[in-house]
């Protein structure tokens, strides 16, 4: 657990001091990741330093697990928290089993444990370690130095890591890559992750809480899903853009909406029956059974608006695509754009239709979770 | 001063660029066009002449003298590697970060004035023989080692101090763990350089009594004696060849794999 109490910097330049970080206060329970994000100079990353103590803080105080940092020497207290920044740091003189025992080694822990923990590490991010420990990092990718520089920082399982745009310099199809080899990573050791960035898609991905600053204040501090449904300030709200409502998707798992219950109607049913049963169901569209139950194909109200008359079956479309209950409604709705489908058929873990997502339902399950939160 | 010492003089290094690593000719098949064509020179010009066993006729001052020649070196350039590896560590600290390049100027003063001027003082304020002789080498050869020391751990990235301090190193550590090792290779270049110009501005303490290869060289001008003064030039000329060989083979073996473009 890490809690900052009113924590402030001020810096002593020669135009006058200026403040960096200016009574900030949050508390982080243990086993999240918290994303610090604003705009270049808004006191993120000196918030940061100020946790391992690379700058000491001008007022206020900052408690891991309770206990107030100022009383543990800056050098025990580096060694216990992993730190991982931008340029990755890999030391170019040493090996990558060097380099990721770094902290093992000051620590003075046994030569043959730390370099077990490095192949150990190295296996959980799909790093061979006979082909890469003995390497050096110019003999590295791009991507595997930053894999490395992660590994590096859980080196010695510390309980807190802190990561300065870790992910910062990588292309984007790696930096989703090596994003989600972390989140994997972090479901299984749960860390408490302080992690700054100023990448809002990289936050609402990363983040179990999300801290904005703005000019050395905390503007808020909420979940993503907080954060994006109801911005606290004009300036989060257009920070957040226009599409936040979009970002939010990304956050909502199908799970988590009302579904609706379309429905169902046989091939050989007149189209005005399908009708019906849209107005009754509240449901774009009608699933068709086939002589076994099995849906496999669907009518919508606008085919069946088209025709007078005629059965279910001559004005009916295939499904086109379902999707797990898992799945987020980015997912979802990427889906139902794709296909025109008004209604998207949830399958559960053994295939069985569960429910159809809907446009609607969509929105009344979005502000139904804005109001909540 | 000699032909080495003017070649690195006219180098553009007084401007506080580090030195060069040392690397050989570009185009390394004409060079070694060149290079044959010259042994060939020599061979053709030895067989047609007695010049070379009236050289030979000299072998016992060659090795006498060489050895003492080497001596002097051993002691000025160490003296100076002692002395400017620390200097140039000492001036790289964030502490002297406005008066550093000042004070690197002191330094140039070593090598501006003439070395032979430089001899002739230390004459003056210490007599003739070695002493002078090693203290003037010395102040000669010790500008590229402070400033590729200087430069070397001035350029190491900050990315790698901050990753260090960051991982709980104390200042020590982050020091002989990062910082030098990182700049090992530049510091070998300021040594190598150093270390050659030392061998060829040895013959010059021949002038104030201290021996070494200056004293076949000088004698044979004196004398208008051509071949006892190619059996000084000839040995001082191979040794600085020698000299920047062997410490090449100590940078490419010392410095680590990770951070030497040579392997």
């Amino acid at each position: 657990m890490i809690r900052l109490d009113r924590l402030t910097k001020v810096f002593d330049t020669p135009s006058g001091p200026v403040v960096a970080v200016n009574e900030v206060s949050f508390e982080l329970p243990a086993g999240e990741i918290c994303v610090l994000l604003g705009p270049s100079g808004c006191g993120k990353t000196t918030t940061m330093r100020m946790i391992n103590r690379l700058i000491e803080p001008t007022g206020g105080t900052v408690f891991i697990d309770g206990r107030d940092t100022r009383a543990v020497d800056p050098i025990r207290l580096r060694r216990s928290i992993g730190y991982v920044i931008q340029q990755i740091g890999l030391f170019p003189n040493k090996t990558v089993a060097e380099n990721i025992c770094v902290v093992p080694d000051l620590l003075g822990w046994d030569r043959r444990k730390s370099r077990a923990r490095a192949a150990e590490l190295l296996e959980l991010v799909a790093m061979e370690p006979a082909v890469f420990m003995d390497r050096y990092p110019k003999e590295l990718s791009g991507g595997q130095q930053q894999r490395v520089g992660v590994i590096r920082a859980l080196a010695a399982d510390p309980p807190v890591l802190l990561m300065d745009e870790p992910f910062g310099a990588i292309d984007p199809i790696n930096r989703e890559a090596i994003q989600d080899e972390f989140l994997r990573m972090q479901a299984a050791l749960r860390k408490t992750v302080i992690f700054v960035s100023h990448d809002l898609d990289e936050a609402v991905k990363m983040a179990d809480r999300v801290a904005i600053f703005r000019a050395g204040r905390l503007e808020q501090f909420a979940t993503p899903d907080q954060l994006l449904a109801n911005p606290a300030t004009p300036f989060i709200e257009t920070f957040l853009g226009t599409d936040r409502t979009l970002k939010r998707l990304r956050l909502v798992r199908i799970a988590d909406v009302p579904l609706g219950r379309p429905g169902t109607v046989r091939p050989d049913d007149p189209v005005g029956r399908a009708r019906e049963l849209m107005q009754a169901s509240g449901c774009p569209a009608v699933l068709v059974v086939d002589a076994d139950g099995q849906p496999g194909a669907m009518v919508s109200g606008s085919r069946a608006g088209a025709v007078r008359g005629g059965t279910c079956g001559d004005c009916a479309e295939p499904i086109r695509a379902t999707i797990p209950l898992t799945a987020d409604l980015r997912s979802a709705v990427t889906l139902m754009f794709a296909h025109d489908m008004p209604l998207l058929p949830c399958v559960d873990a053994e295939g069985r239709i569960q429910g159809a997502l809907t446009y609607a339902g969509i929105i009344r399950g979005l502000s139904a979770r804005g109001a909540a939160a | 001063m000699s032909d080495v010492g003017k070649a690195w003089r006219a180098a553009p290094l007084a401007g506080g660029q580090p030195l060069p690593g040392g690397r050989p000719l570009p185009v390394p098949g004409i060079a070694a066009l060149l290079w044959l064509l010259l042994a060939a020179a020599a061979v053709l010009w030895g067989l047609s002449s007695d010049m070379p066993a009236e050289i030979l006729s000299y072998q016992e001052d060659i090795v006498f003298l060489g050895l003492q020649h080497i001596e002097l070196v051993a002691w000025a350039g160490g003296l100076a590697i002692l002395t400017g590896v620390p200097a140039g560590a000492v001036l790289s600290r964030p502490a002297f970060r406005r008066s550093a390049e000042l004070i690197l100027q002191v330094f140039n003063l070593g090598t501006t004035i003439p070395t032979l001027a430089v001899l002739a003082l230390c004459m003056t304020v210490l007599g003739i023989g070695t002493v002078p002789s090693v203290f003037g080498l010395w102040a000669a050869t010790l500008l590229p080692i402070v400033r590729n020391t200087y430069a070397g751990l001035r350029n190491v990235p900050t990315p790698l101090i901050e990753a260090a301090r960051g991982m709980g190193m104390t200042p020590a550590q982050v020091f002989w763990r990062v910082e030098l090792p990182n700049a090992l290779f530049v510091i070998f270049g300021g040594i190598r350089t150093a270390l050659s110009i030392c061998v060829g501005t040895a013959p010059l303490a021949f002038l104030i009594g201290a021996g070494g290869l200056g004293e076949l060289i000088f004698t044979g001008i004196a004398l208008n004696d051509l071949p006892m003064m190619l059996a000084g030039a000839i040995p001082t000329a191979l040794l600085a060849v020698l000299t920047d060989f062997v410490v090449g083979r100590l940078q490419v073996h010392l410095v680590p794999r990770g951070i030497n473009p040579l392997r």
